[in-house]
């Protein structure tokens, strides 16, 4: 029965990502990619690795899918997005191809990977979720340099606005009737979104869950109470929206210069104060992805009207 | 007998789902194809909660299933007001 379970999803993942790249224009693709996340996600948990489905539907299906959306919204504006009519690219084609073969080959002439054993080291990382131990314990120098990807990826946004639009109220403009069922839902949704949000974060040192999961939702929160006109649009020139974007890696690298000079080297945590630094580091981080995603998909400043 | 009302709840849901698919697929306009869709979806979703309901080993899995349609009905519900609306408006640009 779960064979014929697995069966179909892996179908419906290969058809869905198929009907993405070959299918009649922009919007249709950016819905076939949200579709494609979900299934994914479905796949990563039958997998047994939640974490990762947590992540694939929270970031890829639904982040990158209002992204995607609001590129498209954005183009159709400019109508930039004119549909072409679609032509087979075949360099293009190829190279897929040529990727998709290689990938196979590296898959099948690998050997298998020996995965370093967690059990006896995990006592020492302060937490209970492996992922968890790896990404702010082990591994946390990537985690770290993830972070300020992200800040990068915000200020290179930000760098397409023009002057003139600097001091605007970021994004578009978004009007909600007062009493309205976009008002109401923005009223109604963050309470409950709140609460997930930081249990998934807080959860996520014994278990599933974690900062950008946790991240994500309280972005999405963000978002709606936004655009249902609860929350006045962000600022760049704002303090505390940019004390928020760079708390979390700011924590982040003071916690490793303090393991510098207190403990064993950079990034270091004893194994007595790792529970409460990574909970702290997991915090901060929180809060800074979360803003950091809430302002790269409301994107740079209004210009006022000019594409309108 | 808790595998029977599981089976038979579920099978109910579905074919409210597949009800709810046809509708969006045949229907002429958006507003018909919103109706079928969150009406058929929204009680195909909780037929499905009611059916896994009875393979639940506790009373707070009961609540999170119903967390999880409550949401999912706030959210549709939501969504297709957005939506007709959108296609109102937007029936009435010149």
């Amino acid at each position: 029965m779960s064979l014929v379970l697995d069966m179909a999803l892996c179908a419906l993942i290969l058809g869905v990502g198929l009907a993405t790249v070959a299918g009649h224009g922009v919007f249709r693709a950016v819905i076939f990619f949200i579709t494609y996340g979900l299934l994914l996600a479905i796949g990563w948990a039958r997998l047994g690795a939640y974490d990762v489905a947590l992540a694939e539907a929270a970031i890829s299906a639904g982040l990158t899918g209002v992204l995607l959306l609001a590129a498209h919204g954005r183009l159709r504006r400019l109508r930039a997005a004119e549909e072409a009519p679609l032509r087979p690219n075949l360099p293009a084609a190829l190279v897929a191809t040529g990727i998709a073969l290689a990938l196979g080959w590296a898959w099948f002439a690998l050997p298998d990977p020996t995965a370093p054993d967690l059990t006896a080291a995990l006592p020492q990382s302060g937490v209970g979720n492996p992922v968890t131990a790896v990404l702010l314990n082990f591994r946390a120098w990537d985690t770290l340099l993830e972070a300020i990807i992200l800040l990068a990826a915000l200020i290179g946004l930000w760098m397409l606005a023009r002057d003139r639009a600097w001091d605007n109220p970021l994004g578009l403009r978004y009007h909600a009737r007062a009493g309205g069922v976009m008002a109401s839902f923005g009223r109604v949704l963050p309470p409950i979104g709140l609460i997930f949000g930081i249990y998934l974060v807080w959860a996520g040192a014994e278990m599933t869950g974690g900062a950008f999961q946790g991240g994500t939702v309280l972005a999405a929160v963000c978002l709606v109470s936004i655009m249902a006109d609860v929350l006045p649009a962000p600022r760049i020139a704002q303090p505390a929206w940019r004390l928020a974007l760079v708390f979390g890696p700011g924590v982040f690298l003071l916690s490793g210069v303090a393991g510098a000079v207190f403990a064993q080297g950079f990034l270091a945590l004893p194994p007595e104060l790792a529970k409460p630094a990574i909970v702290t580091i997991e915090a901060a981080l929180t809060l800074s992805i979360a803003v950091t995603l809430v302002l790269l998909v409301i994107g740079p400043p209004d210009e006022g009207g000019q594409d309108a | 007998m808790a595998d029977i009302a599981t089976y038979v709840l579920t099978g109910l849901g579905l074919v409210f789902f597949i009800a709810g698919t046809v509708g969006l697929i045949r229907f002429p306009d958006q507003f018909s194809r919103l109706h079928a869709l969150t009406k058929g979806d929204n009680l195909g979703l909780g037929f499905i909660a009611l059916g896994v309901a009875f393979q639940t080993e506790t009373w707070a899995q009961v609540a999170m299933l119903l967390l999880i349609w409550g949401l999912a009905l706030l959210a549709a519900g939501t969504v297709s007001q957005l939506v007709a609306r959108a296609a109102v408006s937007e029936s009435q640009k010149p």
